[in-house]
């Protein structure tokens, strides 16, 4: 597991924290960092517990489909800004096998895997902003966004 | 990191105490089901109260411990599921269909002495 550290911006409150941190997913224990490193991250930018659980959750969903499905990718982890709120950015990406059915994979209860069903179509209602691009044979890109209420 | 699974009386407790990885889930899943055969356990407990999230395969594999322990012979009781991770779960779409929760170790002990008590008086 590696992580790269950018830029440090100064938030409110004095703290400094990495702008985007890039976590290599590889195996199961880079899942745990991805979602605690996003919790750390979303707990500094004011989220309440329960939306920090939220977004470790929706981390460890995404981690868990590059791990299973490609073997390896990246998680980046990135604080947004929008029309003067703060946000938390997450996009993780592999060069997997692709989904070939997009669609199918963000209804409930559709699986390959040994999940439930539930990761991507649960990751999509949590977040505010969702965006999957899949090319079979390519990868997977998947960009979410939380804001701070 | 291994789940400590203790042994008290007839119940078994297994507790999470941290963040676990895949691996070691299905760890604690073969152990727990190996011990509840050894022991001839009549009740598992699984205290979660030190899993700081509870995912989609998390959640099914809380589900296949339990029908694992039931299907030898046995009750479980999830217990100490962290407000905010209850509240993630909700969101997400998760539930623990057929697994029995209590608030924490003390209610899971109360609630099986209670069936215990139930299965006695109507048996």
């Amino acid at each position: 597991m590696r992580v790269w550290l950018c830029s440090a911006p100064a938030l409110p409150g004095g703290h400094l924290v990495a702008d985007e941190l890039r976590i290599a997913v590889q195996s199961e224990i880079d899942i745990v960092t991805a979602r605690q490193k996003g919790r750390a991250l979303a707990a500094q930018l004011g989220f309440a517990s329960s939306e920090q659980a939220l977004i470790a959750t929706a981390i460890s969903e995404l981690a868990r489909n590059i791990v299973q499905y490609a073997g390896r990718g990246q998680v980046d982890i990135s604080i947004e800004q929008k029309n003067g709120r703060k946000g938390i950015g997450v996009v993780a990406s592999d060069q997997g096998p692709g989904i070939p059915d997009v669609r199918r994979a963000l209804e409930d209860g559709f699986s390959t895997g040994r999940g439930l069903g539930l990761g991507l179509p649960g990751t999509k209602r949590i977040m505010d902003d969702f965006e999957l691009v899949s090319e079979v044979g390519k990868g997977t890109r998947v960009a979410v966004k939380k804001w701070v209420h | 990191m291994t789940v400590p699974i203790l042994k008290q009386g007839d119940y078994l407790i297994g507790s999470i105490q941290s963040a676990l990885t895949d691996t070691d889930l299905i760890e604690f899943r073969s152990a727990l089901a190996d011990q509840v055969g050894k022991n001839r356990s009549r009740a598992v407990i699984i205290d979660v109260s030190g899993l700081d999230i509870i995912d989609s395969f998390t959640a099914r594999t809380l589900q296949d411990i339990t029908n694992t322990v039931k299907l030898k012979g046995a009750r479980a009781v999830v217990v100490g599921i962290q407000p905010q991770v209850a509240f993630a779960m909700v969101q997400l779409g998760l539930y623990l269909d057929g697994v029995a929760t209590a608030l924490d170790l003390d209610e899971g002990l109360a609630l099986l002495s209670a069936g215990a008590a139930r299965r006695t008086s109507s048996g």
